[in-house]
Parts: structure tokens; sequence; C-alpha cells
């Protein structure tokens, strides 16, 4: 064996598509196309570099990272830089370890580099992470012979609210206006002037309004770039990094949270390359400041005989509640509304509760606009299914993409850099299904040279309510693209449209294609594996199937036949049922009633009901009104897991201390004991545990649902359709606090298109005012592609809290006039609308 | 390789390139006309466009932007046939950026004879079967400017651009561009992205233009004077280019005589000229006063000395002797100029136009000129000439584009031939007392 090892060494055949090479003495085979620079990394061979980034091309411009190179027995004249030259066969290469041209063009090139650096690194935040400061000390001169005047600019620059900019410290590398030019594709910065002047900078009035900026402090090689919250506010050394999982959507990016004395400081990109590379989104990275709100709830409070919340132990609170609940689910029922933002286990735990606890089918996790028509879509396509299905490298290679009731940049921004490096890397042709041309839709379109830049129109346009007959219909050309290895993503919004999940189920059907489901929050798709649905217990069974609620009755130690054997009521029916007096009892997790189709039921629901637990983070329109508040921990002190939209599992650990605060699978565990139930979900891993115990259903997935499609309102005089999504940066609870975070977000208008302006008689950039019978929201006019009649509205930005003021949304029908037209003239009553 | 031996040499002031400069109103079409003008064209339009690469191929007429790239074979580089990367439309782009410190025979060509450019670009569009050329001029020169659009105006007026060039079927557009001033874009791929809309800065090859250079599709870039030179070489064949210069450099050359001599200007003469030659045909030394150093082909050149005055100033005598022939752009220095503080006011140059993509040249030429500066204003020290030498080292052949190593080509150059000199500097100046208080300071040594 030895032998054969041996003379197999000699004789080794270079593998295909492989060439052979020789670094520093050792011979390697490295796949064609490879950069040296990656090639000498896999042998350990550390080049210095500052401009070469392995997710960005090749830019050659730092000149650090510069070796010595022989081809063909011919040495090259020049040192040669290993980032932007690929490998070829009999190569041999010298690095700084072997070579004295290469160590001393190294030595140079970081002297030069250091000639107008201010050297400030005591001062820096980069300071003790810093490539600059780290490849200096290992290969740069001791000591520097430059004794003239360096160049200085005033700084910091603000480039945004977020993105600071000392352009002293910077090195010139090019990483930042790559990323956005490359990755992000919405490119605020670029290289102004020339020479020693030349320096990154911003167009005037045009601030870096890039979702993704904070990528660029984080790729910074040295501290130019820093960010509004951290800036002055750690050092790197006493920060303690724990790895973490974004709450805030269902991207799943892997995070860093670096904390320092019970405090988290910072989180940055986590490297997961089936995921999230090694990018994330400004509001995964900066919204976190809710941790630390003054709307904490840190202590119990149950509501006294005064009608007023006061603070409680414990034990007195979880008897209250228990005894609450127990009368309640007696009188009339109880019913259990987790929310979108758990984590599997607490989903999990919800699940069981209400089955086990509260006795019912009741629960339902859609914290938002819901059909009955998306709960049979979800058993249909999505429950159960992991990321062998659909995972983030198939929906890269996909041949084509077509978005439906799915915004990728604003309700997934990294399903949005997957699209933008799709379409940038191999043309992959990405459709949107909707209504404007917005920027994610021009930066997934195929890039082109600049002689042919004509807008590449990737927008399938539908009046909202219209979104249906528009995919039974779709152009010859999309259908061909989606057929053969084709992906619809889906998002939450589409149960706002009747027939559009229908529609989706019969489009797959037709071209094969492969359907993804994007929802917004990062807790929707683990709280219906889970079960927290009123239709499937945990695993995808069905209620209604006898062997599925067995199967679990016995896991669960229940008696046979205590699992009710009929669906139980959606969100929106429950709140209905509680607001006719028809349910006592509610237990509510992180639910916002504004999220809902419709704010002004939702809280009738909740007022009306005899009796409210809430488990909730902060106090909000939900505690105001409970009975019993019960404060759960964030994610930053508990352990946990999400499944984000590929189904795929993201676990994470604690970053923070984590005594003292209670994860709600054990509130809720704690108050089922209360109730004489056992949940055993007294830990995240318990529950897991027994999740994971319980498997996936057996049975045959139920067809798709079969609802017809719907048709677009017809708007009368002074009346539009209103389209409307929420933004990635809005008013949106977990970024309170932020107020740099929200200086990035995008200016909130009412968009409609130049025909429609003039019919209602608005002008760009006056106020419209857009109203139902509830409210209206003014905002300024923008001009865009949208279809006749329709307008569009942000749905929860600052000044815009559409579902909240009018009460209406997506496909409603709303009055719009010129702002300072008096309502009751241009306005006769229009009620608002329901979607579903 | 088909030169004969046995051919007459003619006489060096037999002019090719600016035979018609005398001319009333050369620059006019009427004038080109009568002087044998666009002839070549018919005669390079009854031919295969193979024919006419291959005629260029072996006339040996090489790059004259500095260089010296063989021009025939960069055009048989350009990718032909109806499939794969022959099938993307080509391009002809002319650098006429011409900012080369010393530098002035393009702008000249095309003020005195526009249309033996625009002549050049039709049989070289032709042969490199593109419809589309581009005339990248310095936005400087306004008034060249005007006098190439006016030439391209002329010259679709008489159908020799636009559709179906007189009657073959071939059709070709030319837009004069202007530049915005920057002596990066004379760097071939800088200027490719600056005639894109982009910031001017050099791309990183390959690919090379002949694959993928405007739009990212085939183009040949050449000079203002390699493609003038082309209708000459069509008229008068391979063998008769060959009949002047020398074997590998051969055909008529501009050298631009500026400096202090008696009379500075534009002297056209075979390749391999000395400057013994040159300097009698410009009357000799001003005033005079003898020669000190010389540039042979523009600032990025090594420059040269008296020693110099026999060197054949052709791409191989130039590189024999430590130095380049360039752009021909011979700068004369009499005895009165202080080697210093000429490399200082170059140096300044570079600083100034170094584009700032790549680390040795943004910074390099900034230490440099500051090292420099001291120095002429009488506050070098001796380390200060190892040190500029050593900043060269790690500037020369680690920077991106080649404009970094020109930088460093006066500089090093200079200390080369003069360093007593920059030694003088510094004797002359009383050394700087080293303050006493600083002996107080903890840890502060030297």
């Amino acid at each position: 064996m030895t032998l054969t090892q041996d003379s197999g060494a000699e004789a080794r055949p270079v593998p295909a598509g492989h060439v052979r090479l020789t670094i520093d003495g050792l011979e390697v085979d490295a796949p064609k196309g490879e950069l040296l620079i990656r090639t000498c990394e896999r042998l350990g061979i550390i080049v210095p570099r500052f401009c070469d980034h392995p997710l960005l091309d090749p830019a050659g411009a730092c000149r650090q990272c510069l070796v010595e190179v022989e081809m063909g027995g011919r040495p090259m004249p020049k040192p040669q830089a290993s980032c932007t030259m690929t490998v070829a066969d009999g190569m041999v290469v010298k690095t700084q370890h072997t070579s004295p041209v290469a160590d001393k063009a190294q030595q140079g090139v970081m002297e030069l580099l250091l000639i107008n650096h201010p050297l400030d690194c005591p001062i820096c935040d980069k300071g003790g992470e810093c490539p600059l400061q780290n490849q200096a000390m290992a290969h740069g001169r001791t000591d520097s012979r430059f004794v003239e005047t360096k160049r200085t600019f005033p700084k910091p620059l603000p480039i945004s609210s977020q993105v600071l900019l000392d352009r002293e410290r910077c090195v010139l590398c090019q990483r930042c206006t790559r990323f956005s030019e490359q990755i992000g594709g919405d490119p605020f910065i670029d290289l102004l002037e020339r020479g020693a002047e030349q320096q990154i900078g911003v167009a005037q009035d045009k601030p870096f309004q890039s979702y993704f900026s904070g990528n660029t402090i984080q790729i910074c090689p040295v501290g130019a770039l820093t960010s509004a919250a951290y800036r002055f506010r750690s050092r790197p050394f006493d920060l303690v990094s724990t790895p973490g999982v974004c709450e805030h959507c269902s991207s799943g990016c892997s995070q860093r949270n670096d904390t320092r004395r019970g405090t988290v400081m910072r989180r940055l990109a986590g490297n997961e390359p089936a995921v999230n590379e090694e990018w994330n989104c400004d509001k995964g990275r900066f919204a976190f400041r809710y941790l630390t709100s003054r709307q904490r709830i840190i202590r119990p409070m149950v509501r006294g005989a005064d009608g007023v919340l006061a603070e409680a132990s414990w034990t007195e609170a979880l008897r209250v509640a228990a005894e609450g609940l127990l009368a309640a689910r007696a009188a009339g029922g109880v019913a259990v509304l987790p929310g979108g933002r758990l984590t599997v286990e607490d989903a999990y735990a919800y699940a069981k509760f209400a089955r086990v606890a509260a006795q019912t089918n009741d629960v339902d996790f859609r914290a938002r606009p819901h059909s009955a028509e998306e709960l049979d879509f979800l058993a249909a396509h999505v429950v159960g299914r992991g990321p062998e299905v659909l995972d983030y490298t198939r929906l890269e290679a996909a041949p084509a993409v077509l978005c439906v009731a799915f915004e990728p940049e604003e309700e997934s921004p990294i399903v949005f850099l997957r699209l933008r490096k799709a379409a940038r890397k191999h043309g992959q042709k990405v459709f949107h299904l909707g209504q404007w041309t917005t920027p994610a839709m021009r930066r997934t379109a195929p890039e082109r040279g600049a002689a042919e830049s004509a807008a590449h129109d990737n927008l399938i346009r539908a009046v909202p309510g219209s979104e249906a007959a528009v995919l039974a219909d779709l152009p010859d050309d999309v259908v061909a693209a989606l057929t053969g290895g084709g992906v619809i993503l889906v998002g939450e919004r589409a149960a706002e449209v009747p027939g559009l999940y229908s529609a989706v189920s019969a489009l797959a059907e037709r071209t094969g294609a492969v359907v993804g489901w994007v929802p917004r929050r990062a807790g929707d798709r683990g709280a219906l594996d889970a079960g927290a649905v009123p239709n499937l217990l945990p695993g995808g069974r069905p209620v209604t199937d006898p062997a599925a609620r067995a199967e679990i009755e016995q896991a669960w130690g229940l008696a046979e036949g205590a699992i009710p054997a009929r669906p139980g009521r959606s969100a929106d029916e429950i709140l209905a049922a509680a607001a006719m007096g028809e349910l006592a009892g509610l237990v509510v997790g992180g639910v916002d009633p504004y999220d809902l189709a419709d704010p002004q039921a939702a809280l009738a629901g909740l007022r009306e009901v005899g009796f409210l637990v809430s488990l909730e983070l902060h106090t909000s329109a939900v505690t105001e009104l409970a009975d019993v508040v019960l404060p759960v921990a964030p994610d930053a002190q508990r352990a946990g897991s999400y499944l984000n939209w590929e189904g795929r599992r993201r676990e994470f650990g604690p970053a923070l201390d984590a005594s003292g605060v209670l994860p709600d699978c054990r509130v809720l565990d704690t108050l089922a004991v209360e109730m004489d139930s056992d949940l055993f979900t007294q830990t995240p891993a318990a529950a897991a545990g027994e999740f994971a115990r319980l498997g996936g259903y057996g049975g045959a997935a139920p067809p798709g649902p079969g609802v017809a499609a719907g048709e677009a309102r017809r708007p009368a005089f002074a009346q539009a359709v209103l389209a409307t999504w929420r933004q990635l940066v809005d008013e949106s609870t977990l970024a309170v606090d932020e107020p740099a975070l929200a200086g990035t977000a995008r200016p909130a208008f009412v968009r409609m298109n130049a025909a429609t302006a003039e019919r209602l008689g608005v002008t760009e950039g006056r106020p419209a005012a857009v109203r139902t019978d509830r409210g209206a929201i003014t905002l300024p006019v923008a001009l865009a592609d949208l279809p006749d009649g329709v307008v569009w509205l942000p749905a929860n930005s600052a000044g815009s809290r559409v579902r909240a003021t009018l009460g209406a949304g997506h496909g409603d029908v709303v009055g719009v006039t010129a702002a300072d037209v008096p309502a009751g003239e241009a306005l006769v009553g229009i009620s608002a609308g329901s979607t579903s | 390789m088909t030169a004969m031996s046995d051919t007459p040499r003619p006489d060096p002031l037999t002019p090719v390139l600016t035979r018609r400069w005398q001319s009333p109103r050369s620059w006019s079409i009427g004038t080109y006309e009568q002087l044998e003008g666009y002839q070549a064209l018919r005669t390079a339009l009854a031919a295969h466009p193979d024919q006419l690469i291959q005629l260029v191929k072996d006339s040996g007429l090489r790059g004259r932007g500095g260089a010296g790239f063989p021009t025939g074979m960069k055009w048989s580089f350009i990718p032909q046939g109806p499939t794969g990367p022959g099938a993307k439309p080509k391009y002809l782009v002319i650098n006429a950026d011409e900012g080369e410190p010393g530098t002035c025979k393009d702008i000249p060509t095309m003020m005195a004879d526009p249309h033996a450019l625009v002549e050049g670009c039709i049989i070289t569009s032709y042969a490199i079967r593109a419809n589309f050329c581009a005339i990248y001029i310095r936005g400087e020169a306004l008034h060249c400017i005007r006098r190439v659009r006016n030439a391209v105006d002329e010259a679709y007026a008489k159908g020799y651009l636009g559709r179906d060039i007189l009657g073959s079927g071939f059709d070709l557009d030319i837009v004069v561009h202007a530049g915005a001033g920057a002596y990066i874009c004379g760097e071939e791929t800088a200027l490719l992205d600056s005639l894109e809309g982009r910031r001017g800065q050099p791309r990183l090859k390959p690919p090379f233009p002949a694959t993928s250079g405007l739009y990212a599709s085939p183009t040949v870039v050449n000079n203002v004077e390699t493609i003038a030179s082309v209708p000459a070489i069509v008229q008068g064949g391979s063998d008769w280019f060959r009949s002047m210069g020398s074997e590998k450099s051969p055909g008529p050359k501009i050298y631009s005589v500026s400096g202090h001599v008696e009379r500075p200007g534009q002297y056209e003469a075979p390749l391999g000229i000395t400057l013994r030659t040159l300097l009698e045909l410009a009357g000799g030394m001003k005033d005079g006063i003898p020669l000190k150093f010389w540039t042979p082909g523009g600032s990025s050149t090594p420059l040269f000395t008296a020693e110099h005055l026999d060197v054949p100033l052709d791409f191989e005598g130039a590189a024999a002797a430590g130095s380049m022939l360039g752009t021909t752009a011979v700068q004369v220095f009499n005895e009165t100029v202080s080697v210093p503080w000429a490399v200082m006011k170059w140096t300044e140059f570079y600083k100034h136009e170094s584009c700032g993509k790549c680390t040795p040249c943004r910074e390099g030429t900034y230490w440099l000129v500051q090292i420099l500066e001291r120095m002429v204003h009488g506050e070098g020290t001796e380390a200060d000439i190892e040190t500029l030498l050593d900043v060269c080292d790690n500037i020369l052949g680690r920077s991106f584009c080649a404009l970094g190593d020109g930088a460093t080509s006066p500089i090093t150059s200079a200390i080369k031939y003069f360093r007593q000199e920059f030694l003088d500097l510094i004797a002359q100046q009383p050394a700087v007392a080293r303050p006493a208080q600083l002996d107080d300071l903890v840890g502060a040594q030297a």
C-alpha cells in the first residue's frame, strides 16, 4: 500500500480542469482560473493584501500582494500582483518567504501606504482588528523614512447618517466602492479627484442611502469607514464575540454579536457561504437597540382591581394567569396568537400549549393579513420542506426566477443579493410581478455594456388585485424561462390577493418551477413547521388526519381524542370571535394589532376578550390591554433557532448573560404547569429535542389551493387602487432607538404614473392625501411607472402607516386628492376595505 | 525583410508625414486631394482587408505612441469571422491624448494635415473591419479638435465617410471625442474607460483591448502618427517604407526638438537619426551654450547627456543606450539648467497626473516631490539621494500601469549621470542644528 502510494505520488496525474504549479518550493494542483493568492491561502501561505476580497472582482489596485512569478522557465520581469494573476501550468511562484524581490516589493508598498496614513491606531475603532495594522507589523519596515508633510482632510465626513468616512485613514483599496457597485448594485459612493488627493466620496445631496452600507465598514481594511452607532464606543480587544443569527427577516443571516459588560456593542455579518456569504443588511447590523429600549419589560405585571398594571412576582403573575386562563377555558375557550417573531422552540411551545393547556386548535402565528387559501398553500408547498428542495445555492443557479408579491430588497435583502449576484454573474433572468420598477428590479436586470444600457424591463405589471389573473396569463417568454429549472419566490403578501397563492401553485405545476415561500419575519417559517397554525400539528401533520392526531397525542402523553379533530380558527377569526364575546381568553405573543388586516377589529377583539395574557419584550398595544404581562427574553439572552425561508435550521446561543430573563418556551411551560399540564419545554434544547423526535408527517402533501383569481377593484372619480408593501428600514418595532439607521430609510412618497397624477389633479413633488373614512396619509407625489389608476404607499414608514391610518391595504380603493383641497369637498366616503 | 540593400537611402529631409505641412491651407480637403490625398483609400478599398494587414506587417511599422508595438501584428489580433468573438462589432480608437511633457508631434500633425489621419482611420477601419472609429483628442487642444472635426465633416461631405464609402459597400463613422485633460487617459485602457464615460483609470489586463476593448468589443488603439503613416505605406508599399530607418525600426518619424536649440520644431527624419544630426538641422545649441542633458522621447524616458550625441534614435538604439525612444520628444537642456530642479518639475507633473489607482504611483510620486522640493530648497541630506533611489525602486515595476514606471525615469537617470549635482546642492547648505531640548525628551532619538 505504501508502495502504491509512493509510485502514485510520483506519476500523479494532474486532475481534470486543474494545473500544477510550484509555490515557495511546494508543488500544488489548483483549479484552472484560480487566483494565485487563493492558491497560496490553501497552502497556508498568507500574502498580505488590501484590495483583494474573495467575493469582489479583482482590482490589483493596492499592489501589496506582489510575488515573483516564473513562467515556462522564464522569470517575469516585474513582480506580479497575486490577486489578479491566475494559476498556470508549470508556473513557479516565490512569495515573500522565498523571494527577496517580493519581500522588498511588499515592504516598499507598505511603507508607501503608511506615508499618508495618520497612524492614529490608539484612537481608531479598527485598532486591534485592523488589517493595515496587522500587516504593517508582519510585512512592513520597523520605521518610516517619510519625514515630509502628510496629506490631510477634514474628518470625519458623514456620507450618510450611519456611515462616517475618515479620508486620511483610507488606503484607497476600493473595496467599499466595488462592494457598492458589484454586490449591492447601488453605487452611491465612488472615487473622486486623483493622485494623492484621490478620495472616496458621495455626490452632492446623494448620501450613501444603501441598505447594505454597513458591509463596507466591515470589509474596510483600515478604520476609514466607521458607523455612527459604534464609533469610539469600544475597543475590539475588550469585546466578547458570540456567533448569532439575525432575528429580523427570514434570510437567516449568520452574525457576530460583540458584547462588553452585558451590552451588545455592535453586530457584524457572519461568514456563512451557504446563506449570507459574508454580507448582511443594515437593519440586521444596526437594529439591536431595542434590547436597551426604555420600553423593555423586565418584570411580570398583573392588572389589579384598580385596572392598573402593576409589577408582580413571577409566582403571583403565573398564578393569576393560570387561574384566569383555566376559567376562560371553561367559560368560552382560550385561543393563542404567537406572532411571527418566534424561534422554532418557542413556536413549538405555543403550538403545544394551545393543544395541551388551552385544549384547542385555535392557534395562528400569522400577525399580518392572511387567508385560508394561504394555509392550504403552505400545507401543500412549504411545510416540512428543507433546503434540499430549494436553497440559496439552487436559487443562484436557477436560469430564471419570478418574484410574486415579494420585493426582495425590502423583504429579504440577502435573497436580493443572491438574485443580483446570479443576474450579474450568469445572466439569471429575474422577473418581478409587481406595480412599479423598484430599485431592486433595476439591479436584478442582467448587466449590459454601456452601449446598450437601455433599461431592461423585468417587471410584469399588475393592478393590485389582478395579480392572480396576470399570473395565469404570463407572457410566453416568462413561462419558457421558468420551465426547466426556474424558481418562483412568493412572499407573504400573496395572502392579500385572493387567488394568488392558487395561481402560484398552478404555475409551478405548469412549468415545473420550484416554489420558495419567503415570509418577511424570521419566525413565520418555523412557526408553520412547529404547528402554530390552526390546520397543522407539529411537523406538518394535518389536524384532520386521525392518525397524525393520534401520533401527537401519544408523543405528548395525551388521552386519545384530546386534540380537537377540527382545524382551529385563523387569527382574524379568533379576534372576531373575541370581539363577539365568543372567546373567553387569549394568550398573545409578539403581535402588533396594527400589522393585521383590520387593526380596529383586532383591537376590539383584544379589548373585549375576557382574559388576556401577553408575553412581550416591550410595552405594546397588547400589553396595554392585557390582564397579565409576562416578560420574555430577547435573542441576545437566550439560545434557540430559526427556520429561515429555505427551511434551514439556524441555531444560536446566548450572547449576553441570561439570568433573570426567560424565553417564551420556559414561561409557557411554567404557565402550563400552573394549569396542571406539562409541556416539557423548560429549555429551548428540551423543546427542540422533543420537536425533532416527532419528525415530519409521513402522509402525502395535500393538493394546492384552488381559489379563483380575483379581479382588481375599479377606482371611481378621485380614487385609485392602493398598492403597498413595507420598506426594509421603516417604523418597525425592532428598529426603535436607532436614529442613525432611520436616517438611511428611503424617503416616503405616494407614487403613481403621470396620467394618474393628472387625472387625480396632483403634482409631482407636491403633497397629496390618500384617504379612507378612517384617516388620511399625506405625502409628496413621486412619479413612477405604475399601471393607470394605481397609487403606491410604503406600508409602515414614517408618515405612512397604511393599515393603522387607513384601515386599508393592498388592492383596496382609496381616495386621492391634492393635499390642499379640503377633504370633504373632493371625496365622498369610502369605507375601509378588507382584503380577505 | 524584403528591403533591398541596394535601394538608395533617401535624403533624411525627404518628408513623408510632414510633406503637406507647408502647403497653403494644408488642412483643407481641397489641398489634401490635390496632393494625392485619398488616393491610398481607393487603393486600399480595392484590396482585401487581410492584404492590408499583411502590407502593414511587411512594412514593419511600429506604434508611434511610445511603446513601439508592431502595428500590423496588433491589427491581426482582432478576431474575425461570423461567429464567436469575431462576430462582435470592432472598433478603432485613435489615441490623440498627447500629454507627455515635451511631446508635441500629434497636435501639429492634426493641425496641419488632419486628413492624413482621417484617411488612415478609414483604411485601418477597413482593414480590421470596424465600422466605428473614435478619435480621442486632449481636451485642452481645442483648436486641434475643431480642425479634426472639420476634416471629418469634409470627408463625410465628399463620401469618404458614412455609408457605402466610394461605392465599396464599406461603412464607417468617425466620432471626434474631447478628453478632459488627464495624462492617464493617454494610457490605452484608461482612455477606453474615459471614452465609455467612466472614470479614466487603467483597466486590468488581460483581457486586452484586442479582444475586450471599447464596450467589451475587439478594439485597436493606435497613435495618431502611426495611423497617419498608413496612407503613405499603402501608396508607397512596404519596401519603400523599409527603405527608411533601420531593419527593426523602419520608416519616417517626427522628432519634436524643443528647448535650448536655435530652431526648435518638428523635424521629420528616418528612424535612427542622431541628436548630433538633429542639432545640426535645428541650428545648433541656442547661443552656443553647451548641451548638458536631453531626453530622447519625453520625460518618461531616462535622460541622456552629451556623451549620447551619436546614439541612433530608433527603438533599438535608444534602448541599447539605457533609455527608450518613447515619443521622440527631444527636449534639449543647456548648462544653465539645474538637473535636480528640472527633475523636480517633471516629478511635480507626475504627482499631479497620477490617477490614484495604485499605491506605488499615488503615494510614491507624492513622496518624491517633497524630497526633491526640499533638496532644491537646500534642505536635503545625503540620505535623501538613497531614499529617492529606493522609492523609485519601489515604484518601478510595482505600479499598475507604465505611468508609475515613467515617473521614476527622470530621477534615476538624473542621479546616475548627475549625482554630484545633487550632492553639491546639499553641500551648499549649512547643516541644520539639532535643537538642544530634543536631548531632554525621553525616547527622542535622531
